[in-house]
């Protein structure tokens, strides 16, 4: 039977709350940084889910979100490349509906289960924008989560689900805006989320026999927290059998916002506890889990848990505003326009620039990157093995802050970092409090979205101070 | 493997004024400082028999010069290294002269960088992946402040006072330089409260942007005698190209650029110099930032490896120093157009050693040095020329 093999998360450094000036909510919400996207959340997170697993296992990758950064091309050939999939993977992106992240998750594992692929990760992220000052923009979280499907070493069983399609008009966006629209809110919440969630459930629970009592935990999709709790007693649950929603410290994230939520679930599972995973939109998706023995063998996850310890609080709305292209801040010197990327240039480059490649020479073993054909230590050409530096630890070497060079977040910080077992980079630093900065200090990489020249997206490796 | 020494000499050289240049273009800067070489040497344009001309972004081809001075159809290269372009069009005109392929010839360097509507360095589009990090100059030579500071223990403040001191002195320079773009006194204090451009580095640790140019006529010296008693001999040049060592090799320590050891130990090799503190008697170097000024007096050993802050101290570097530096207020004042600046580099040593320097004259000037470093990120193209009087 199919199940969790492995789970990851990702919640981005920065919130805003009380202490952002020009923040009126009281409460806290996890914002992408100007450089981060559904795509670079969901590379953090299945990079989290893959630590101490072999990426070469991985016969595939999905990629759910209502905040694809393209109309055509495909996000999951992206997510799979940085995250250093084998080529022959299948990847797909499930889109246009916040059930994403579930239909994602119900294809995966039909196809493990029908044995098409024996291992495929599901990723979804999302970081879908409110109209400035309204009553959702509070509401509306950043964030991204990633599960491992496989049927060998199964940490949580996921034994059945049910499914509703429901044809409504509550939510929607329409291309070309960047704003999420909604109908009137007792009408979509008499007639869609409060009368379908459940109907999905009460569905899974005939299915398979089941009823509140039987489970450990309930994980669920909700729009505020007050629906939560009202779903939670609508469906006959107990308090603590209700995993707590993320609202007020990281906000609803859309497509992602369930799995992160099970994600969270999962971190506190033991084996034999039974959850509810259930996710509403465009309908609902249920299913019912059951944790093994194998959960205690994931280790070493940031999760939900370690990610939410480590962030920061922006000081000012206006930076946020700009971030997200509702004010325009003019840059702080004339300088040249970035020009579009050369897609020739950037396909030929797509080892180095997004699997993140140097190489180590056969002969004297000098590691370097970018990728070279003739060692620069040994002088020997063409004789390499390819080193994937992404994932590995470094240490700042030099670093320098530019006022000048446009920013999302002036100063620039360009930072020679040198890698743990050899290597060395130059790049921006990005996630970086310009205080704290100090030679020697340890960093990660961390793959983010340099510019958007002409609506295109220039992905790259930054480098950051290690989160946590 | 003979070297360039006392086989080429200058006997004109031309240089315009530095600065916003805004109602000449490029040619009309080459024709003034052209005119003014041609005639320093007492030729006619019909003597040239080739020429090099120096630019990074403002002329491509040879033809320029060809055009500015109405050359005709004459060989003309066009040179391009950066910022240290306009010593490599002098040095590969004073080898065609040594070859014996030609008797006179020109080498010019122009850049007109202000009609880019940027305050900084316009920069050349390319078509690229564009993954590679922004690094225009000040960043460059920010990362070599941080980690000189790091490396040698001294704190933010000691940094930023030595740096300081530095364009304090060319500044100073610069009041005795009729021809630069800056040419006024600041103090210590001012160049520490100034405005952050690339931290650690404030306005007055960055040098001009300017508009400028500059010309050298190069002979055989038996035939420069016939031209001018005080014409300059080369004593030695030396290049070096960097291969990105700084940034693929992690033992590299950004604390010095071994492109200037390689170049400068080149030129002294060919002029026999073996102590360059005591036998040269000015060096004018490329201090495109004050750190990089800092780090050419240890690469090029005027200071010992990690002191030049004493030396700063002691003014060592002033007109009055022991090793006068930048006499003519450097790029910092004189201004940094960047494919003339290795030419108005030789044009100060060329008056200084024939005691035309007006206000600047040193008291002691028989051999000089002239410093160029271009680059990119993590590799620079060093050019370094010595000259010396006549015996």
């Amino acid at each position: 039977m199919a199940g969790i093999i492995s789970y990851g998360a990702y919640v981005p450094l920065y919130r805003l709350g009380p202490g952002t000036a020009g923040w009126m909510a009281p409460v806290e919400k996890a914002i992408a940084n100007f450089d981060e996207d559904s795509i670079t959340m969901a590379v953090a997170a299945a990079i989290d889910c893959m630590n101490g697993i072999d990426r070469s296992t991985i016969d595939g990758l999905y990629f759910a979100s209502t905040t694809s950064p393209y109309v055509e091309k495909q996000a999951a050939t992206t997510v799979a490349t940085a995250s250093d999939l084998r080529r022959d993977v299948l990847t797909a992106d499930f889109t246009n509906s916040l059930r994403a992240g579930t239909n994602a998750l119900r294809a995966a594992l039909d196809a493990v289960n029908a044995g098409s692929a024996k291992q495929l990760m599901v990723t979804a992220a999302d970081m879908r924008l409110a109209t400035p000052r309204s009553e959702l923009e509070p509401l509306l979280g950043d964030g991204g989560a990633a599960l491992l499907i496989g049927d060998e070493r199964v940490a949580v069983n996921i034994v059945g689900s049910y499914s509703v399609s429901d044809e409504i008009l509550d939510v929607w966006r329409v291309q070309g805006e960047t704003v999420v629209s909604a109908w009137e809110e007792r009408f979509i919440l008499d007639e869609g989320y409060r009368s379908i969630l459940p109907e999905a459930v009460s569905g899974l629970f005939q299915k398979y026999n089941l009823g509140a009592k039987d489970l450990t935990k309930a994980v669920y999709y909700a729009p505020d927290p007050r629906r939560h709790a009202e779903i939670g007693r609508r469906i006959g649950l107990d308090p603590a059998q209700i995993q707590p929603p993320l609202f007020g410290a990281v906000g609803n994230t859309g497509a992602a916002f369930a799995l992160m939520m099970l994600v969270a679930a999962l971190e506190e599972a033991k084996p034999g506890d039974r959850i509810l995973l259930a996710n509403y939109g465009d309908g609902a998706d249920a299913f019912i889990l059951e944790v093994t023995k194998q959960i205690s063998k994931i280790k070493n996850r940031r999760g939900i848990k370690g990610y939410m310890a480590s962030k920061k609080i922006l000081n000012d709305y206006q930076l946020y505003a700009s971030w997200r292209g509702f004010v325009e801040m003019s840059a702080a010197a004339r300088r040249p326009e970035i020009v579009m990327p050369s897609a020739s240039a950037v396909w030929r480059e797509r080892d180095q620039n997004i699997r993140f490649y140097g190489n180590k020479c056969r002969k004297c073993g000098y590691a370097q990157y970018p990728p070279q054909l003739v060692c620069t230590n040994c002088h020997a050409r063409g004789d390499f093995d390819d080193v994937r530096f992404s994932d590995k630890k470094a240490e700042l070497f030099t670093y320098a802050m530019d006022y000048l060079t446009p920013s999302g977040d002036p100063p620039l910080v360009i930072a020679v970092v040198n890698f743990e077992g050899g290597g060395r980079t130059l790049n921006m630093m990005t996630d970086r409090d310009i205080d704290e900065l100090k030679i020697g200090m340890p960093i990660e990489m961390t793959f983010r979205k340099l510019f958007t020249p002409k609506g295109v997206h220039n992905y790259y490796w930054k480098s950051m101070p290690l989160r946590g | 493997m003979e070297g360039i020494k006392d086989r080429v000499a200058i006997i004109g050289m031309g240089c315009t004024n530095f600065g916003e240049l805004w109602e000449k273009d490029a040619i009309a800067m080459l024709v003034d400082c052209c005119f003014e070489a041609i005639e320093d040497a007492g030729i006619e344009t019909k003597d040239i028999q080739a020429g090099w001309l120096g630019s990074v972004m403002s002329c491509w081809s040879g033809e320029p010069l060809a055009y500015a001075l109405k050359l005709e159809y004459i060989p003309i290269s066009r040179n391009e290294s950066f910022c240290a372009t306009a010593t490599e069009a002098f040095r590969n005109a004073c080898y065609a002269v040594a070859a014996g392929i030609y008797d006179i010839v020109i080498a010019a360097g122009v850049e007109k960088q202000k009609d880019s509507g940027f305050a900084g360095l316009g920069g050349v589009p390319m078509t690229t992946s564009g993954v590679e990090p922004p690094t225009p100059p000040a960043i460059q030579f920010a990362l070599a402040a941080t980690r000189y500071a790091h490396h040698y223990g001294l704190s933010y403040e000691e940094l930023k006072t030595a740096m300081a001191k530095i364009a304090v002195k060319n500044h100073h320079n610069g009041t005795l330089s009729p021809r630069a773009h800056f040419r006024r006194e600041i103090t210590v204090e001012q160049a520490l409260n100034a405005p952050m451009i690339t931290w650690p580095l404030g306005l007055f640790d960055c040098c001009g942007v300017s508009d400028g140019a500059a010309a050298a006529i190069i002979t055989r010296p038996e035939l420069a005698k016939k031209f001018r008693d005080d014409y300059v001999l080369v004593k030695g040049l030396g290049v070096a190209c960097g291969a990105r060592q700084q940034t693929l090799q992690d033992s590299y320590d950004f604390v010095h650029v071994e492109e200037n050891i390689a170049a400068s130990q080149r030129a002294y090799a060919e002029t026999g110099i073996k102590n360059p503190r005591k036998e040269l008697d000015l060096a004018i170097v490329h201090d495109c930032f004050t750190i990089t000024e800092m780090l050419i007096y240890e690469d090029l050993q005027f200071s010992p490896r990690g002191r030049a802050r004493e030396d700063i101290d002691a003014g060592s570097f002033t007109l009055e120093g022991e090793l006068p530096v930048n006499t003519d207020g450097g790029l910092k004042c004189f201004g940094h157009p960047i494919g003339a600046s290795g030419l108005r580099m030789l044009y100060e040593v060329y008056k200084q050693l024939q005691g035309k320097a007006e206000q600047r004259q040193l008291r002691k000037a028989d051999i000089g040095l002239t410093h160029n470093l271009g680059g990119i990120a993590n590799s620079f193209t060093c050019a370094v020329a010595i000259l010396g009087k006549r015996d």
